[in-house]
């Protein structure tokens, strides 16, 4: 009994390690809409972060936005500003916090929150229609975020 | 260095150029279809009953977002590959399928019997007060008069039947009721059409008004009028209703969908049929 909770403790505490270079979705810090501390402590890969951002299952950003730097991208949406300059515009922290959250920048966005758990109405797991059947992963995950982040600083005029 | 700096300034003028081109609007046309009994005029445009417009002026079927060659199809039954499915509907009218030999045809008469109906349903059915779409009127006489099991919503028994009841109304003018005994399901509709489901926090106003006539990838957003529904989906190779489309359209908000059928996807359908009030019914539309 007592070593079975010893061993349970151990676990847990083995899990916050595992967890602790990452800030979890619902530990973000904002300041207004930016978020200062990186959520890995990883450098971004902005070749990576590109990836996502035009695979239609992860980030698909260009679903809405045109990017002309990814002139390979065919048919990008027009439903959003284009994000060539996106680096003049924002710092990094700015960039960060729109991507985790840019309802925290733009009231009532239409741009979804892709590093968020909670606050949902009916939400889903992924586009199977079903309800999610454990904790609700964000849409993209720390490391994704920061791989975008760093991607969208090469985006100077 | 220099030339990426030239470049980018060149495309990012193209851009604005790109991206005021692709607003595409509705595009200007109008639909007059070929039929067996001749020429049938469609309204596809036409003002915003009063309830919408304040929000927007003047409603389009989704025919006007779609290519060329889709909107050529509904011209012409004859190119209509939906007509094969109000077919098949048509023999299962006759087919005397009940447990006491019952067919649809001998409590109804012909197919035309069903005239009128799909220009205002869905409605509030006076006896049970119970808010009811085609597929339950089906559905009731299904179990109660011909003593089956209950067809799917969406199966293909019941998207057939839809299709040629549907197409008895054609180029009637939707006209369904909001006030009255159907005001409390409609205003359940309203709320949800305008809720943001899912994970991403999307709701179908975002899309079909706040971004109608945008292109979200290659997909042209339309108004998501169901006054062609069902529509022979040319993606599907097959017929889609609105309760089927409902289902799609909220799933794809990373959300969990309502059940087709379902109380809350009929009273969707009764609000997102009254934005619709005022075009025809096209009986079976033709999609991408
Ligand atoms: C469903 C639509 C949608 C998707 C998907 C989307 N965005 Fe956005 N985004 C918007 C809209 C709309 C705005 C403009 C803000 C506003 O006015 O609401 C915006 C604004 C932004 C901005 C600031 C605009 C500027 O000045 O450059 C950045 C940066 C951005 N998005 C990045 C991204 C990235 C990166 C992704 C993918 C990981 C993404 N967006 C996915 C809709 C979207
Ligand atoms: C993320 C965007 C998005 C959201 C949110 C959304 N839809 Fe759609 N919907 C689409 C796209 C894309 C299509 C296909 C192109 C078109 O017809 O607009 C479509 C098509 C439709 C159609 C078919 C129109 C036709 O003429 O065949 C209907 C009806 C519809 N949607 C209704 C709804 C309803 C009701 C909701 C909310 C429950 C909703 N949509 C939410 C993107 C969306």
């Amino acid at each position: 009994m007592t070593r079975k909770i010893a061993l349970a403790a151990v676990a847990s505490l083995a899990a916050t390690w595992a967890l602790a270079a990452e800030v979890a979705p619902t530990e973000v810090m904002f300041e207004g809409g930016a978020v200062a501390a990186s959520l890995t402590g990883v450098p971004g890969d902005p070749e990576a972060g590109a990836k996502v951002m035009t695979t239609a299952s992860l980030g698909n950003c260009v679903a809405c936005h045109l990017i002309e730097a990814m002139p390979a991208v065919q048919f990008p949406g027009t439903i959003a500003p284009a994000l060539d300059g996106a680096a003049d515009r924002w710092t990094e922290a700015e960039l960060r916090g729109l991507l985790v959250n840019a309802k925290m920048t733009f009231d009532a966005t239409f741009m979804p929150a892709f590093y968020k758990t909670e606050g949902f109405i009916r939400p889903g797991d992924g586009y199977t229609g079903k309800a999610p059947e454990s904790d609700l992963p964000p849409i993209l995950s720390a490391q994704q975020i920061e791989n975008i982040v760093a991607y969208l600083l090469t985006l100077r005029d | 260095m220099r030339s990426h700096i030239a470049t980018l300034a060149a495309s990012a003028a193209l851009g604005l150029a790109l991206t005021g081109a692709a607003v595409a609007d509705p595009v200007e046309d109008s639909l007059t279809v070929i039929t067996e009994d001749g020429e049938l005029e469609i309204v596809t445009r036409t003002a915003a009953p009063d309830h919408l417009k304040d929000v927007l002026p003047t409603i389009y079927s989704g025919w006007h977002y779609r290519e060329d060659e889709t909107r050529a199809l509904q011209r012409d039954d004859f190119d209509n590959p939906g007509m094969v499915f109000a077919d098949r509907g048509h023999d299962n009218w006759n087919a005397e399928i009940g447990t006491g030999g019952e067919s649809c045809a001998s409590c109804h008469g012909g197919p035309e019997s069903m005239k009128g109906l799909r220009a205002v349903t869905p409605r509030v059915d006076a006896k049970t007060g119970k808010l009811m779409i085609i597929e339950d009127y089906v559905n009731a006489c299904v179990t109660e008069r011909m003593g089956l099991e209950a067809w799917g919503v969406t199966g293909d028994k019941m998207k057939d039947m839809l299709a040629l009841i549907s197409l008895q109304s054609r180029g009637e003018t939707v006209n369904v009721a909001i006030d009255g005994p159907a005001a409390p399901f409609w205003e359940k509709g309203k709320e949800m059409y305008y809720t943001r489901y899912g994970q991403l926090e999307m709701s179908c106003a975002n899309c079909h008004e706040d971004n109608t006539g945008q292109m979200i990838r290659a997909d042209h957003l339309s108004q998501g009028q169901i006054s062609g529904m069902p529509v022979y989906r040319l993606k599907d190779a097959g017929v889609v209703s609105a309760q089927q489309r409902f289902v799609g359209c909220v799933r794809d908000t990373r959300a969990e969908t309502f059940k087709a059928g379902s109380d809350e996807f009929k009273a969707l359908e009764l609000y997102v049929a009254s934005r619709g009030n005022g075009l025809s019914v096209e009986g079976l539309g033709v999609r991408h």
